[in-house]
C-alpha cells in the first residue's frame, strides 16, 4: 500500500544500466546516432498508429539511454515494413536497428541464461 | 597632409539583390565604378516578393525602396534584363564579362551576388505540393499576405493554417542536410501576420527545433505563442493528402506526447529552404569553389568570408549560405570593403 513500501525510483538510472545492447546496436547501425528525433518514423508506422505504446522513436531513445524492459515487450510488434526509413530526413536505417536490436537483445538474452 | 588620389576602377557585380544593391552603393560611395547586372527587369531579387520583414514587421517594400534611394549613385551603371554569358580572365588579373545584350565589361573585380534558388517543395511528394491546392510554399503564403488575399481552396478565409518547418533543408532525402535557418522565424513572423488579420483562424507551427538566432527573433517566438495564440507542435509531418472538400489531412508524431497525430487543415504552408544556384554559369567560368552545401565557398569563414579561391572575385549575401536580410546587408558591406582594400592593395 502507498506509504507502508518504498517505492522504486522510475528515473533512468544511466549509470547502473548496462550499455553492452545499445553497444552493439551503435556500432552495427550507427546511423542511429544521427536522430534528431522529428517524429517522422512513428508518425508514418503502420504499427504505432494502431497499438497503444508502440512508438519507435521512443523505442530508440530508450535503447540509447539502456531502458530495455520496454524494447523486450515491444519490438516484436514492428512489422518490418521499413516506411519510417523512407521518411527518415537524416537517413538512419531503422528498419535494420529493429532487426540489430532484436538479435542483440535475443543473444543477451541466452548469454545471461 | 598627403592626399591620395585613387585611381578609380571597375567593380562588375552580378545580381540585383540586397547584396549586390547594397554592395553597389557601398563601392560607390567608396569612390569605384560599378555595374550592377540583373537578369530580371528590376531590381530587389527575392526581397520584392515579401511582405514584412522579422523581427520588426518593417514592409519589405519600404527597406527595398531605402536600399535603393541609397543606391542612387552616378558611379553606379544598372544593367537589368541582362545576363552575363562569358566571363573570362585578361592581363593584369582583370576580368572581360559579355553580357547577351552584346556588351564586353572589363572589370577589376568581380562581386558574386546571386542570392538563392527556393527549394522545389514538389521534391517532397509526400506534401502533394502541386497536386492539392490546400499545399502552398511559403513565398506563396506570402505573396497572399500582401496582396490581401489569404484565402482556402474555396475561397473562404481559412479556418486553420498549418505551417511546416524544414522543407527540404536538414534532409538527406533531398541531398540538403543544412539548415536554413530563415526558415522557422519566417514561419513565426507569418503566422503572427495570419492571427492578426484573422484572430478567429488556428495556426499551427510543426517543427523539429525552433532556431531562433538573431536579435528580437526569441522575442517574436514568445509574442506568437502569448499575444497571437499560435500553437507549436514538436514534430516533422511525415505525409499529406486531401479529402473530397479539398481539405488536407496531415499525419505527424507529436513528439513531445509520444503518439502519432492527425489533423485537418484548409491551408498547409511548406516552409521551403534555400539551395544554391548551382547553374550559374560564371561561377562555372571562373571555377568558383563550392562547399559540400553547394554554396560558394569562402576562402577562410573567419577572417576572409567574403573572398573566393578566384583572386579578384568576391561573394556576398545568400550565395555563400542561407541569410537573412540584415546579415545579407552586412555581409555585403564587408563585402565592399574587402574589395575596396583588395583593389588598393593592387595599384
Amino acid at each position: 500500500m502507498w506509504g507502508f513500501k518504498i517505492a522504486k525510483s522510475q528515473s533512468i538510472n544511466y549509470d547502473r544500466n548496462d550499455k553492452e545492447i545499445m553497444r552493439t546496436v551503435l556500432d552495427s547501425e550507427p546511423s542511429l546516432r544521427v536522430c534528431m528525433a522529428c517524429g517522422g518514423c512513428t508518425s508514418t508506422c503502420s504499427a504505432g498508429n494502431l497499438l497503444p505504446t508502440f512508438n519507435i522513436r521512443r523505442l530508440n531513445t530508450l535503447l540509447q539511454r539502456g531502458e530495455y524492459a520496454q524494447l523486450r515487450n515491444e519490438l516484436n510488434n514492428c512489422m518490418l515494413c521499413g516506411k519510417c526509413t523512407l521518411v527518415c530526413p537524416r537517413g538512419v536505417n531503422i528498419r535494420n536497428i529493429v532487426l540489430n536490436t532484436r538479435e542483440a537483445l535475443m543473444k543477451y538474452e541466452s548469454d545471461t541464461i | 597632409m598627403n592626399q591620395v588620389i585613387m585611381q578609380q576602377k571597375n567593380i562588375a557585380i552580378i545580381g540585383g539583390g540586397p547584396a549586390g544593391i547594397e554592395a553597389a552603393a557601398s563601392l560607390a560611395g567608396l569612390g569605384h565604378h560599378v555595374w550592377l547586372i540583373e537578369r530580371d527587369s528590376e531590381l530587389g531579387g527575392h526581397l520584392r516578393l515579401m511582405f514584412n520583414l522579422f523581427p520588426d514587421k518593417r514592409p519589405a517594400d519600404e527597406v527595398l525602396q531605402e536600399m535603393l534611394t541609397h543606391a542612387q549613385n552616378p558611379n553606379i551603371e544598372i544593367l537589368t534584363n541582362t545576363q552575363v554569358v562569358d566571363c573570362q580572365q585578361i592581363a593584369n588579373n582583370r576580368f572581360a564579362l559579355k553580357t547577351d545584350k552584346g556588351q564586353t565589361l572589363e572589370a577589376d573585380a568581380v562581386l558574386m551576388a546571386t542570392g538563392y534558388r527556393l527549394f522545389d517543395a514538389a521534391r517532397k511528394e509526400e506534401y502533394g505540393y502541386g497536386i492539392y491546392p490546400g499545399v502552398i510554399n511559403s513565398f506563396e503564403l506570402e505573396a497572399m499576405l500582401k496582396n490581401n488575399a489569404l484565402k482556402n481552396v474555396k475561397g473562404e478565409v481559412p479556418r486553420r493554417v498549418i505551417l511546416l518547418h524544414c522543407i527540404g533543408s536538414r534532409d538527406e532525402k533531398v541531398g540538403n542536410h543544412y539548415c536554413s535557418k530563415v526558415c522557422c522565424v519566417t514561419a513565426v513572423k507569418q503566422a503572427i501576420e495570419i492571427k492578426r488579420r484573422h484572430p478567429d483562424t488556428e495556426v499551427f507551427c510543426f517543427y523539429m527545433d525552433i532556431r531562433m538566432f538573431g536579435p528580437y527573433y526569441e522575442e517574436l517566438y514568445r509574442e506568437a505563442q502569448e499575444k497571437w495564440k499560435v500553437s507549436f507542435v514538436r514534430g516533422k509531418i511525415s505525409e499529406a493528402a486531401a479529402n473530397l472538400d479539398g481539405e488536407i489531412q496531415i499525419k505527424a508524431e507529436d513528439t513531445l506526447i509520444g503518439k502519432p497525430l492527425h489533423m485537418r487543415t484548409d491551408l498547409l504552408v511548406l516552409m521551403c529552404g534555400m539551395e544554391a544556384d548551382t547553374d550559374e554559369p560564371v561561377a562555372q567560368q571562373l571555377g568558383i569553389a563550392r562547399g559540400q552545401n553547394r554554396f560558394f565557398r569562402s576562402a577562410d569563414n573567419y577572417t576572409l568570408y567574403n573572398n573566393t579561391n578566384v583572386e579578384g572575385v568576391f561573394t556576398a549575401g545568400a550565395c555563400t549560405a542561407p541569410m537573412n536580410i540584415i546579415d545579407t546587408i552586412a555581409n555585403a558591406r564587408a563585402a565592399a570593403i574587402s574589395i575596396h582594400n583588395y583593389l588598393g592593395c593592387r595599384s
